[in-house]
């Protein structure tokens, strides 16, 4: 049988609560932590190394679940800035929505939001995939360097701008292309890559609909003597 | 950094304890602004002609009594005092207030004027000042409040928010302006005085300069895209509005939530965690140059 350990951050602090998951939390032992009393708390499982569950039961703040590596953390209500910031595995899912710079830097892992993530969702992400199942704000993607950034719904002005190799897939509308960001045509490997992630993090939705933004490769040849055009 | 906060009371049951939910959530921004604070609450209206004046003695133990006496007519109004800070009602025309305060009260600044708004604002940390200033005691029907980490201009009283201009509007603003010389240099041409040389003085009494001219608060707003470089999340209120904005890169956070009884804004979601119902609440982040308003 499962062992659930209960954590309440009206009892505890949070230094107190990632101690116990970076150092006391035996996985062989327990295979779930319920985080109760969130209330809007910065850091939250922030730094995790081990494959466990984590539930965090309630609105949570800025850098939640941080550095991710190899647990599954749901939040269960809305988060704040930088949730799931430089993931390096593991899943993260939001079951409300996100604030700014949703998985930025991330390496790694999943980021799910079943929510709206607003600005900078995916900036300089650098690997990891990231899936919202409703819209996006503006910069979303803004200079991206790898892994992939699944858009259900709308994505608000300047998706990609200055984007490197990470692919951008959006169902809904695009309010604005940023800067050597591009539509192009969707390719039955995208098609694929697209239902699997979408698999992975458990959101219907028809591949076909969706368009895919990626680099047009045009600032990777910028030259500062010609007049600093492109 | 910074922290702005403010909570709009939609029913009149809650609005005894309008002090009780807004100081918890100003003292809980305490970790963005820990340099100096202030709160605006506003009361219903007078009637006319009568007015509240919000006034701060720039000394710790200022005796207000000897103050008072010094008054040329003492009938001029109550005096409602509070530490450092006193709310001043008077019938007496507010050109004639405000000149008499200029002659009698070295000592003693006019912080606000108007049918409904009083304010108190002081150097310190937030939950210092909320004590002496007995926050949790205040009724009304809406609250704007700040929380001040200095990055532009020096640690003050009067560098602290909320900044006010002209009758019943304040203005709280966490980000910083880029051109508030350029908008004060063309404001005061125009006559209007500043007291301060703080950024967000500008964008505050640009906005009143715009509603001076005839504009809605939201039309003012409108012209400071244009007008105002800078980042801002700007909440403003009236004495019937509260009304939320944030510039066009939005770098300044901002949360609101709503249930039927209350809108509440915060920097941070943590300082509304508080609030009655609140698991419930529509909690949302404003759009990038989307007006919110909500109306008392």
């Amino acid at each position: 049988m499962e062992r659930v350990t209960h954590l309440d951050l009206a009892n505890l602090t949070i230094r107190e609560v990632n101690q116990f998951l970076h150092h006391e939390l035996d996985a062989s032992q327990t295979a779930q932590v319920d985080i109760q009393n969130p209330d809007g708390k910065h850091s939250i499982a922030a730094g995790m190394d081990v494959d466990v569950t984590v539930n965090i039961l309630g609105h949570a703040g800025y850098f939640v679940a941080g550095m991710n590596k190899q647990a599954t953390v749901t939040i269960h209500g809305n988060v704040g800035w930088s949730v799931a910031e430089n993931i390096m595995s593991g899943t993260v899912r939001v079951t409300g929505h996100a604030s700014q710079c949703t998985a930025a830097s991330g390496h790694g892992g999943l980021v799910v939001i079943e929510g709206n993530a607003s600005s900078r969702c995916g900036i300089s992400m650098k690997g990891c995939d990231i899936v919202v199942r409703g819209d996006v704000g503006h910069f979303a993607g803004f200079m991206a360097q790898a892994g992939r950034l699944v858009v259900c719904g709308d994505a608000g002005p300047h998706l990609g701008d200055s984007l490197y190799e990470a692919i951008l897939y959006v169902r809904g509308n695009i309010a604005s292309l940023g800067a050597d960001a591009q539509q192009q045509e969707m390719t039955p490997d995208d098609i694929q890559a697209l239902s699997e992630l979408l698999a992975a993090s458990g959101i219907e939705a028809e591949p076909h609909e969706f368009k895919k933004v990626a680099s047009a490769r045009r600032l990777y040849h910028w030259n500062a003597t010609e007049r600093q055009e492109y | 950094m910074c922290g702005i906060v403010g909570i709009l009371l939609k029913t009149d049951t809650l609005r005894p304890s309008l002090g009780q939910l807004a100081t918890p959530m100003l003292q809980c921004m305490g970790t963005r602004g820990p340099d100096s604070a202030g709160l605006a609450v506003f009361h219903n209206p007078l009637d006319e002609p009568r007015r509240r004046y919000s006034l701060r003695a720039q000394q710790p133990a200022f005796d207000w009594q000897r103050w008072q006496n010094s008054w040329p007519d003492a009938d001029l109004g109550r005096l409602d005092i509070q530490d450092t800070h006193a709310n001043l009602i008077s019938s007496y025309p507010v050109a004639q207030i405000h000149e008499l305060l200029k002659l009698v009260s070295a000592d003693v600044r006019l912080l606000a004027t108007g049918r409904a708004i009083r304010v108190f604002k002081d150097e310190g940390h937030p939950t210092e000042i909320s004590r002496r200033c007995a926050f949790p005691d205040l009724e009304g029907t809406h609250a704007v409040g700040h929380t001040r980490m200095a990055t532009e201009s020096v640690v003050s009283p009067e560098h602290a928010h909320p900044f006010t201009a002209g009758e019943d509007f304040c203005l709280v603003h966490n980000g910083s302006l880029s051109n508030p010389y350029s908008v004060r240099r063309k404001l005061e041409r125009r006559g209007i005085v500043f007291e301060t040389d703080n950024d967000t003085e500008a964008g505050c009494r640009f906005l009143q300069w715009r509603m001076r001219e005839g504009d809605s608060l939201e039309e003012a707003i409108h012209h400071s895209f244009s007008e105002l470089d800078g980042f801002f999340t700007f909440l403003m209120a009236t004495a019937d509005k509260l009304v939320l904005v944030r510039d066009g890169f939005s770098c300044k956070p901002a949360v609101v939530a709503e249930t039927d009884e209350y809108v509440a804004v915060g920097s941070e979601f943590r300082s509304l965690a508080h609030l009655p119902g609140i698991a419930d609440a529509n909690v949302f982040e404003p759009f990038p140059e989307q007006i919110y308003s909500w109306n008392v």
